[in-house]
């Protein structure tokens, strides 16, 4: 699907750093154990007040994939994901959309995404939050990669009579 | 005449306790969580997602505990609850290149870049009943290996570096047919098959695969390659303005490679069929990606002679949740048809007595 | 953060997505199945300028990522507007309005044919644009005589804030059919709808 668009009505355009850095915290909070989202809220000093923009919501994505991995694009089936949006009092905006049905999770990621966008909020939530679910992630795919890797066939030729 | 026929509410009702019970089963065995069924049933729970088309590892389990284990029942329960979803966005195309891969075998090259790795396959068992299973038993320790990241690029590309093996075609502006918006049309394009192959039934597409591979196709396929993981998935809300990874999905994709003997413009060369399926669904996707490259045949100037190359035919009747609703309508009252029927042969069999009776007098 | 300030922030949508779009899906059903009825869509959430809340809450309703939008020059310059719509609906906005699935035209005065928007096909009419018009009033009183399938004898409809032609174009739109675009008119929180089926007789 093709369209012209018309051209952005926001003012200035965003900075291709902030948006790089906003892409993997945003990452990282959908692949959150819905736990580290709950005790970094409960963490937190002063609770910030925010409105609900959009009440979390599950509805689906259809997922794409290319014939051949890197051909022709074709609807392979959907997936469920749950998105929600809110604005912190300071005026942020803060998105989540996450893979599955959890409401709770896709409303903690839009608070701490909103919450990142404040100077305020950005260092203690880095190192209480995200660095933490960096490790989560990192572990999680070591286990499972070093348990294959165990799996790796090591051929051996058995050698000839004539060599 | 035309009946009208009510009744039965009370039947209905007191079959569907019946069914809530036989479900249950045996009292004195504990319940089935869904949590055991999304675990321990794993393969199961993949292809109902697969076939239901909607990635969704709990309600799949759940699905399928509702049906009884019936996993055609299963994708079909998980067909009508993504019709009550809304569809947010289209991902955009995931890259399997990048696959956390936790198997990868090809059965082409023995010493490829990243190596064949196993992973948790049935291949090598020796398919003798474990009745050790029959006790609840310890899992035995699995062996771990440094895990340092290895590289594993495609093997259809390695044939390509030397130019032996068809390009896939990359048109991203193309449009992309989806069959949840509209209904098949045919001719249909590569891009509508394999989007009808991936939710299509794993017994159908099993069974003409197979069908290729004795003589029904004229096909030699070789399995270039096999993997399995986890890939990202990315969208690009319309709010936001840019990409956004939100999860990761486990899929298995499969590469078939077909010798070609070349016609009177192409030279010989390998051609490519191609297998995707949600989760762990090997057999799924090498029966799809063989049936992939039997339809191909129109596009590759063959013959077509084999049911697995017409695409009405396999695209028409690999819909589980389709053939099953029309063979199973048999069940539902057809009295008056079959009254006019009954009638009807009454009727033809006087008629032939009448005939018989004449034909003797004369 | 990126560029957004309070002034031009989406406000909020529906209290509850799914019942409150269902409740205004059913009002435009009932407005366009007979058509010139005024429906007054009721509870219907605050619209960012120059939207009134029966466009915007229409849109909430019926436009969503695969359904291109267009916009006028007045509600396309307010960023307000445009970034509530991609918000809540998600929805690609596109310059050509014959791309459009659904339009939005919040100064009638301008509007003196439907040229060019969508008229759909034979095959597909149903691929045609649909036109969100807002103007300053709808009333039953006077006006134009509707007639037509939904109509059982004929509708007055009288609308203020059109450009002299409007009619004229509508009656032209008619002849169309199947093909046609279908019109919802909106004045704050009420609608009245001319689909393509509808005869105007002024």
């Amino acid at each position: 699907m093709t369209h012209n668009t018309s051209s952005d009505v926001t003012s200035i355009a965003p900075e291709a750093a902030q948006i790089a850095a906003r892409q993997s915290w945003m990452a990282l909070l959908a692949r959150s154990q819905l736990q580290r989202l709950e005790n970094a809220w409960a963490d937190l000093d002063g609770k910030p007040e925010y409105a609900v923009l959009r009440a979390p919501e599950t509805g689906m994505v259809m997922v794409r994939a290319r014939a051949g991995g890197n051909g022709g694009q074709f609807n392979m089936g959907e997936m469920t994901v749950t998105r929600c949006a809110v604005r912190t009092q300071q005026g942020h905006l803060g998105h989540s959309y996450i893979t599955g049905r959890d409401k709770r999770h896709a409303m903690l990621a839009a608070v701490f995404d909103a919450l990142m966008q404040e100077p305020t909020h950005r260092k203690h939530i880095e190192a209480r939050l995200l660095t933490p679910i960096c490790e989560d992630l990192a572990q999680a795919r070591n286990n499972v990669a070093s348990k294959v890797a165990a799996t790796r066939v090591d051929f051996f030729t058995l050698v000839r009579g004539n060599d | 005449m035309y009946v009208a026929v009510k009744g039965g509410e009370k039947a209905i009702r007191n079959a569907h306790r019946l069914l809530a019970e036989v479900r249950r089963g045996d009292l004195g065995v504990p319940e089935l969580s869904v949590a055991q069924i999304k675990e321990q049933m794993s393969l199961a729970v993949d292809r109902v997602m697969t076939e239901g088309s909607l990635y969704d590892r709990d309600l799949a389990a759940l699905a399928i505990k509702q049906a009884r284990g019936d996993l055609v029942e299963a994708i079909f329960l998980l067909r009508a609850f993504r019709t009550t979803l809304a569809r947010f966005a289209i991902s955009t195309p995931i890259d399997t290149s990048k696959m956390k891969a936790q198997r990868r075998i090809s059965a082409t090259y023995k010493d490829l870049p990243g190596g064949q790795v196993l992973g948790p396959t049935f291949d090598y068992t020796h398919r003798l009943l474990d009745f050790a299973l029959m006790a609840e038993g310890e899992v035995p320790e699995v062996e771990k290996m440094d895990a340092s990241d290895v590289a594993m690029p495609r093997v259809t590309d390695m044939l390509d570096h030397e130019g032996l093996i068809e390009r896939e075609i990359v048109d991203d502006e193309a449009p992309i047919a989806d069959l949840t918006r509209e209904p098949l049309d045919f001719p249909a394009e590569r891009n509508l098959r394999l989007q009808n192959l991936a939710r299509g039934d794993e017994g159908f597409l099993l069974a003409m695969g197979y069908s290729t591979q004795r003589g029904y196709g004229n096909s030699h396929p070789f399995a270039g390659e096999i993997r399995m993981g986890e890939v990202e998935i990315e969208i690009v809300p319309e709010e936001l303005g840019f990409a956004i990874s939100i999860g990761d999905i486990f899929v298995t994709e499969c590469e078939m490679v077909n010798q070609f003997k070349g016609s009177a413009t192409e030279a010989p060369k390998f051609t490519r069929g191609y297998g995707l399926a949600f989760g762990e669904a090997e057999r799924k996707a090498m029966a799809m990606a063989l049936v992939d490259r039997a339809m191909r045949a129109r596009e590759l100037g063959e013959e077509i002679k084999a049911p697995a190359q017409d695409e009405e035919f396999v695209l028409y009747h690999s819909d589980n949740v389709e053939a099953s609703g029309f063979v199973q309508h048999l069940k539902l009252p057809h009295y008056v048809d079959f009254q006019g029927d009954l009638e009807m042969v009454r009727n033809l069999r006087a008629e032939q007595k009448q005939t018989e009776l004449k034909m003797a007098g004369e | 953060m990126n560029g957004k300030t309070a002034f031009d922030q989406p406000l909020t949508g529906f209290e509850s997505p799914v019942h409150d779009a269902q409740r205004v899906f059913h009002g435009v059903m009932e407005a366009m199945s007979h058509p010139g009825k005024i429906v007054v869509l009721s509870d219907l959430p605050e619209a960012p300028e120059p939207l009134n809340r029966a466009s915007a809450a229409i849109c909430l309703s019926l436009v969503d990522f695969e359904t291109p939008l267009w916009a006028d020059a007045a509600v396309a310059a307010s960023s307000q507007a445009m970034n509530h719509l991609k918000f809540h609906c998600g929805c690609p906005v596109t310059s050509a309005p014959k791309e459009a699935r659904t339009a939005l035209v919040s100064d009638a005065s301008m509007l003196t044919s439907f040229d060019r928007f969508n008229i759909g096909s034979d095959e597909r009419p149903d691929l045609s644009t649909t036109v969100i018009i807002q103007v300053a009033r709808l009333s039953n009183e006077g006006g134009v005589q509707l007639s037509g399938p939904g109509i059982k004898t004929v509708n007055g409809l009288s609308v203020e804030g059109i450009g002299a032609s409007f009619w004229d174009a509508l009656k032209a739109n008619a002849q169309l059919f199947p093909r046609g675009v279908d019109l919802i008119l909106t004045s704050d929180d009420a609608i009245a709808c001319l689909p393509r089926t509808t005869q105007v007789e002024v």
